[in-house]
């Protein structure tokens, strides 16, 4: 239950990161947060031979929310943050909520939001959230500079469209109407435990009264955050009421295979997903 | 394999301490090994029990999960650092009243958690008081008199601030 010995860099710009990194091979982890990386170490799942440490880089840990209401999260900011940020919790309120189910306070006070973009556990909530809200990921490599929507980002279980020799510098998420109606729910085994299901929904309302737009993101029930494409063909253009919602929610499992292992089958996460979809549902509107 | 060996300054109860720790070193083992720290107790050593809880700056965080070196320069308590001067802390006090320990094993971080929860959060609900705890276990209490405890405790300080 120790880590095997690896060489540790501490840099403090990106520039520096991304040169002392890659003049030392291929076998080079970066260091976010640590709550998922450090466990595999001590494990010695994961025995990089260098680690460079990102937790000294300040421009890595800024939340800017630009004239357009866009939202720009450094890949270095702390979980705790966007839990407590009162700009957060205004800018995007969905955000904020799905941050309490993050693990406990402790790993929360460590965690990065970029740490747990890059570690892609497919029960992980901010992955989800990123995916609800069409965010766009920046990757930043020695010789390029590039940005992927959140939906082609997430590749499989552990694995995202992260290169070789690049580096996840921040987050954006498209500014958030107001009037926005949205939920977050999960059901895990205890307070803090993985996620076995998890849903994030949220829609607009335009001026008729109808679900101008709509989204339905699930985490936990596959090998990545997937969005419910059949719970948000129900409610596209329909009334927000119970009824719609109830029949968004028959919909939720259509077009997807939920995982099963020791703690849930496959059975048992279609039902909850179902169940969650229309709680999410109901309390949006209800909170509206 | 490479290997980088590091000079590392912490202000650990109040302390300045200086010494040099490999890089792989967990803040944990360094408290423990080298600072003779043993208060501070490894269960699970992957973040899941809590019982390494100390709180570096301020917050409460996991030292199996917090290389040493990434400690550098930081403010940390560990559990021999809430009381002072011989005498317990109101926090510690309550533990002691409420009987919110037994084997004593997760007490270190229910303790080092509990305190700055209570600074963040001096007057808190039964309710929030568990989710606080939440990422600490304790195979023993059954976790209610864990709660009583730190619930007293705000109350003592609260009762202290006042005077």
């Amino acid at each position: 239950m120790k880590p095997a010995k690896f060489k540790y860099l501490y840099p403090s710009t990106i520039e520096e990161t991304l040169e002392c990194a890659f003049d030392h091979g291929e076998d080079v982890r970066f260091l976010a947060g640590g709550q998922s990386l450090v466990p595999m170490m001590n494990f010695r799942v994961a025995t990089p031979e260098v680690l460079v440490d990102l937790n000294g880089i300040r421009e890595l840990q800024k939340i800017l929310i630009d004239d357009t209401g866009n939202i720009h999260i450094g890949a270095m900011t702390r979980t705790r943050t966007l839990e407590t940020d009162n700009s957060i919790g205004t800018a995007n309120p969905l955000l904020a909520e799905a941050t309490k189910h993050i693990a406990h306070v402790q790993i929360r006070n460590r965690g990065t939001i970029g740490g747990s973009l890059a570690h892609a556990d497919p029960a992980a909530e901010l992955p989800g959230i990123i995916l609800a809200c069409d965010a766009e990921i920046y990757l930043q490599s020695p010789t390029r500079s590039r940005s992927v929507a959140a939906k082609d980002f997430f590749q499989g279980v552990f694995v995202t469209d992260i290169a070789q020799k690049e580096l996840l510098i921040k987050v954006v998420m498209p500014a958030w109407p107001v009037e926005r109606f949205w939920a977050f729910l999960e059901v895990a085994r205890r307070e803090g435990d993985f996620a076995l299901v998890g849903v994030a929904s949220w829609f607009d309302v335009d001026k008729s009264g109808r679900i101008s737009d709509a989204r339905v993101v699930a985490i936990g029930v596959s090998d990545r955050p997937v969005r419910l494409k059949g719970a948000e063909a129900q409610l596209s253009d329909q009334l927000p009421n119970s009824e719609t919602f109830e029949r968004a929610s028959k919909a939720a499992n259509s077009g997807i295979t939920p995982t099963h292992d020791i703690h849930a089958s496959a059975e048992y996460r279609r039902e909850v997903s179902e169940v969650l979809v229309r709680r999410t549902l109901n309390e949006a509107w209800k909170r509206g | 394999m490479m290997e980088t060996v590091h000079k590392i300054k912490l202000t650990v109860n109040d302390t300045l301490r200086e010494f040099t720790a490999e890089a792989r070193m967990t803040l944990a083992d360094c408290l423990r090994e080298k600072l003779d720290l043993t208060g501070t107790h490894l269960g699970c050593e992957h973040g899941v029990c809590g019982a390494c809880t100390v709180i570096v700056d301020g917050k409460s965080i996991r030292s199996c999960l917090m290389f040493a070196v990434q400690a550098n320069g930081s403010t940390v308590t560990t559990v021999e650092g809430l009381a002072e001067n011989g005498i317990l802390s109101p926090l510690q006090e309550a533990f002691r009243d409420n009987y919110a320990l037994q084997c004593g094993f997760c007490t270190p971080g229910m303790l080092t958690t509990a305190d700055a929860f209570l600074k963040e959060n001096p007057s808190p609900s039964r309710s929030e008081v568990e989710s606080a705890i939440s990422g600490n276990i304790c195979r023993c209490t059954g976790y209610i008199s864990i709660v009583d405890a730190i619930l007293d405790a705000a109350t003592r300080l609260a009762e202290k601030g006042d005077k």
